[in-house]
């Protein structure tokens, strides 16, 4: 059965390259905004990638510069220098 | 030139690193404290730390969060920001927050820090350590914030004073104190568990989007601020759970039953935050129920399906507190619009466009159970006689609530449960907190009900005056309706001001 994972951000202008990450290199990204933060569901699993971000950014992003920018999450994580994932393993 | 180290390597060798066997004693007398919980732990370096988060990294990051959150406040407070908010009955969910939460987040500070000292494994020492630091900045951070608020409004001045005595504010001071009286693995499953990763996207998410939402910068700046590290905790939580659940089988039943309690502990203090979000924010992003949808059935249910494989069910009270989500925060604010009079916050008369939206998000209960009660009060209001409540009220032993809620099946019925021990008889007002009460009956026999104390004369004197002397509430300003208190003048009297000069210009 698919279980969704979910991941809130602050919706700041250091959060917006990794949202749009988010939602480029998860497809089945649904994005749902609200006052001040942004929550993204997608089934089974979530990726990150420091490339992605790095690109938006115009600078080397570091995957730990998340903590300032994140509120919640749901699912189990696996974090090494290149990929922040959220899954139901 | 030497390599930089990966993420996962650095990860080991800072936080491993850290550890050792104690020779001169041993380890069992160093750390006397997590294992008569009979918690079986064969491996600690099976923890893992999934957010790979090593102290240099960790300073780092809170002091650029700092940063960012110092800078708000002093702008916030420079430009009287507290003239933006949407309406000022909006601070009486601040003043709650003040008085109810804040004392919370220094217990977690200080019990964390006993957790990191006397729990084996580096891992999670090393996890708690940084979670004590946490909880230490957000109760200075959000004592710095709120300390704007308290120049302009009422309520707001003595929580540390009030906390301890206040008949609603043992509801939250119980809860944690019940908490730091339980040993080291149910006070994680407590506060990391059933807490930070089950229950305070509630208090923190929905609502501080609220606070945005209605023009408060300042509170949803520390309310952020503090989940960023929020979401860490709540990895923490998890990871106990499915470590805990892991190492032993006979670790199962114990968890089980510490989850069925603090589920049910947490639950019934957010009925607090179900008021907050339906009846205090005058501008409302969700309701309850919607977030209750959001948090913990959807959220929640995915996880309980994930921890199926190790034979852990969801909480036994769950289905109560599924079939209270329509009716939760009108509960709760009956409890508090009748005893206004005794509490450091207003409340009021719901206006026909709150009442619309009651209507709209609780169909199957709004207009039949909660409206006939408001349009009456609102009625005696307008004849000049406002109603409060002078007897006080009967209180659940553990949760600490007057006893407001209803049958499950039955929400025109108010639940009443009993048991009897050593001769004496003990009142509940759910399924939930009785089970607790009968499991640890010699922890419960010694709460401190406020109520209780006020009759037993231990709380400032007979009169319900007197008591509220005792509490150092403000009499006239910090409590009783908002309609016709000092703030409620101030603020007309400023928006008064405000646009003649507009005219004038």
């Amino acid at each position: 059965m698919t279980r969704n994972v979910s991941i809130t951000l602050q919706n700041t202008e250091d959060a917006r390259p990794i949202i749009e990450a988010i939602e480029a290199d998860n497809p089945a990204a649904v994005v749902v905004q609200y006052p001040a933060m942004v929550k993204i569901d997608v089934p089974d699993r979530i990726v990150v990638k420091r490339d992605s971000v790095t690109e938006r950014l115009g600078r080397d992003f570091d995957l730990q510069e998340i903590h300032l920018s994140l509120i919640s999450l749901n699912g189990y994580i696996d974090e090494d220098d290149d990929e922040f994932v959220l899954s139901w393993r | 030139m030497a390599k930089k180290l990966g993420l996962k390597q650095k990860y080991q060798m800072m936080t491993r690193g850290l550890g050792w066997d104690t020779t001169y004693q041993s380890m069992d007398k160093v750390y006397p404290f997590d294992k008569f919980e009979g918690i079986k732990v064969h491996d600690w370096d099976a923890w893992e730390d999934p957010f790979r988060l090593t102290m240099d990294s960790y300073w780092k990051l809170q002091a650029e969060k700092e940063r960012k959150l110092y800078a708000v406040i002093d702008s916030f407070a420079q430009n009287n920001g507290h003239l933006g908010i949407s309406d000022p009955r909006y601070l009486n969910a601040v003043k709650l927050f003040i008085q109810g939460v804040s004392p919370l987040e220094y217990m977690a500070h200080r019990h964390f820090a006993h957790v990191a000292r006397n729990i084996r494994g580096i891992g999670p020492a090393v996890a708690a350590q940084m979670q004590s630091l946490d909880e230490l900045r957000h109760a200075q951070t959000q004592i710095h914030t709120i300390s704007h608020y308290n120049k302009f409004f009422d309520g707001i001045h003595e929580w540390r004073h009030m906390h301890d005595r206040v008949w609603y504010l043992s509801v939250p001071k119980s809860f944690f104190d019940d908490a730091v009286t339980a040993g080291p693995f149910e006070f994680l499953t407590a506060i990391s568990f059933s807490f930070e990763y089950l229950l305070t996207n509630l208090l923190f998410v929905p609502f501080m989007s609220g606070a945005a939402y209605n023009g408060d910068l300042a509170t949803v700046t520390f309310g952020f601020s503090a989940q960023s590290d929020e979401s860490r905790h709540m990895t923490l939580g998890l990871e106990v759970i499915k470590f805990l659940l892991e190492q032993d089988e006979a670790n199962v039943p114990i968890i089980q039953r510490w989850l069925d309690k603090w589920f049910w502990r947490g639950y019934r203090l957010l009925t607090l935050v179900a008021m907050m979000m339906d009846y205090l924010l005058p501008k409302k992003i969700m309701s309850w129920q919607e977030a209750w949808e959001m948090y913990y059935e959807e959220a929640g249910g995915a996880l309980f399906q994930d921890l199926a494989r190790y034979g852990i069910k969801e909480p036994m009270s769950a289905a109560v507190a599924r079939k209270e989500k329509n009716r939760l925060s009108s509960e709760a604010w009956a409890i508090f619009y009748q005893y206004t009079h005794a509490a450091a916050f207003h409340t009021w008369d719901i206006d026909e466009e709150h009442k619309a939206w009651l209507a709209e998000k609780y169909p199957e209960t709004f207009d039949k159970l909660y409206r006939p009660r408001l349009d009456f009060w609102e009625k005696e209001a307008a004849a000049g006689r406002r109603f409060y409540n002078n007897a006080l009220p009967q209180l659940c032993t553990v949760c600490q609530i007057p006893m407001g809620f209803t049958e499950p099946d039955d929400p025109t019925t108010i639940c009443f449960r009993e048991s009897e021990y050593k001769g004496e008889h003990y009142h509940f007002c759910s399924d939930g907190c009785k089970g607790i009460f009968d499991n640890e009956p010699e922890k419960y026999v010694q709460s401190w009900l406020p109520v209780h104390q006020i009759f037993q004369g231990n709380c400032g004197g007979a009169s319900v005056e007197d008591v509220l002397k005792w509490y150092r509430m403000n009499l006239g300003a910090d409590n009783l309706d908002f309609s016709g208190s000092p703030e409620d003048k101030f603020w007309s009297e400023w928006h008064r001001t405000a646009s003649r000069a507009e005219a004038a210009e």
